[in-house]
């Protein structure tokens, strides 16, 4: 015999939040949906319980810290990439977990988690749009931009970007100058 | 509190292809919720009701009835309430003039549709990937090319 039930995903989280914020014994404030407002501080050993409580049901507390070391990584990378006249002088993983006082394995699993690609993919769409702007508004030559952001030859600065965009860095000078002249 | 999914919306008259593409991103699992239309028209009528959830990305294909996609393309294009809108060709054509025209008329992706599914996933899976980032780490979206 088959029975069928009816839900409603939204109470039942309730629910169960209700459940088991009342067993952890702290004061606090159901607002909205997903979100949680204890009255007073909560311990990192309370924080634990309670993550601890919520975990069998696959609720997760979104970490806060997390969100902003990702910001951090993809800041440190921005300014690699942007300033490297002075050229680095350690690799740049190394330099990484040295400037942010995390292993580098930790700061790769985290970024990948959260922003669905990695470390290395998004230090290439970074110099890849770097060299986008020299192009179009230094009027930078290819060869000069492969010199500026340490490639080894222009061949693999163009191939990188063809690699990364699908399209030619000639055929995207190409594109931006049509529609500007469509634009007009 | 900020969405946690990407909307996304593809407008495309073969109905095959647009099962292949909700499935995908099913599969995907990358937090993104799929609405489709058959045709420019119903496309646009959705977009242009003051109230309609504007997707991240708009996949047009070329060929449909009633309205093609580059007619949608340049109407959206036209309009500033669509500018944070990425729009991504989702064509069979592969050919050069289709590819530059469409981008010149402010596509930001031109995908020639995969042969097998798995790897419309991985096209997918890129598309959203490259658009998260210039959506979260203010790169300039008009440089933003992308041909799969």
């Amino acid at each position: 015999m088959k029975v069928f039930l009816k839900f409603d995903y939204n109470a039942v989280c309730m629910r169960v939040l209700e459940e088991k914020l009342d067993a952890l014994g702290l004061d606090y404030q159901l607002s909205g949906f997903g979100e949680v407002d204890f009255l007073e501080n909560l311990s990192s050993d309370k924080r634990a319980e309670f993550a601890g409580f919520l975990e069998p049901y696959n609720i997760e507390i979104v970490e806060e810290h997390k969100s902003i070391l990702v910001q951090k990584i993809k800041d440190t990378i921005i300014d690699m990439v942007y300033n490297q006249d002075a050229e680095l002088t350690v690799k740049s993983s190394v330099y990484l977990s040295e400037a942010l006082g995390h292993s580098y394995g930790y700061l790769a699993n985290l970024f990948s988690e959260v922003t669905f690609t990695s470390i290395e993919h998004f230090t290439i769409l970074q110099k890849i749009e770097y060299t986008k702007h020299l192009i179009l508004n230094e009027g930078m030559s290819l060869t000069e931009i492969a010199f500026k952001l340490n490639y080894s030859s222009v061949a693999h600065l163009s191939g990188q970007f063809k690699k990364t965009t699908g399209i030619t860095p000639s055929a995207f000078q190409r594109i931006i100058a049509k529609r500007r002249e469509n634009l007009n | 509190m900020a969405s946690n999914y990407t909307h996304i919306i593809l407008a495309d008259d073969d109905e095959d292809d647009r099962m292949f593409f909700t499935d995908a991103f099913d599969e995907l699992k990358i937090g993104t919720k799929v609405a489709t239309f058959p045709d420019g028209i119903a496309l646009m009528d959705y977009l242009n009701q003051s109230d309609a959830e504007l997707p991240s990305i708009l996949f047009l294909d070329l060929n449909m009835p009633r309205k093609n996609g580059k007619e949608c393309l340049k109407e959206i294009r036209q309009n500033s309430r669509f500018n944070s809108v990425a729009v991504a060709i989702y064509s069979t054509s592969a050919s050069e003039e289709d590819i530059e025209d469409t981008f010149v008329q402010g596509a930001n992706v031109y995908i020639k549709k995969p042969s097998s599914f798995k790897k419309l996933k991985n096209v997918l899976s890129s598309v959203v990937a490259t658009n998260w980032q210039y959506e979260t780490s203010g790169l300039n979206r008009d440089n933003f090319l992308l041909r799969l």
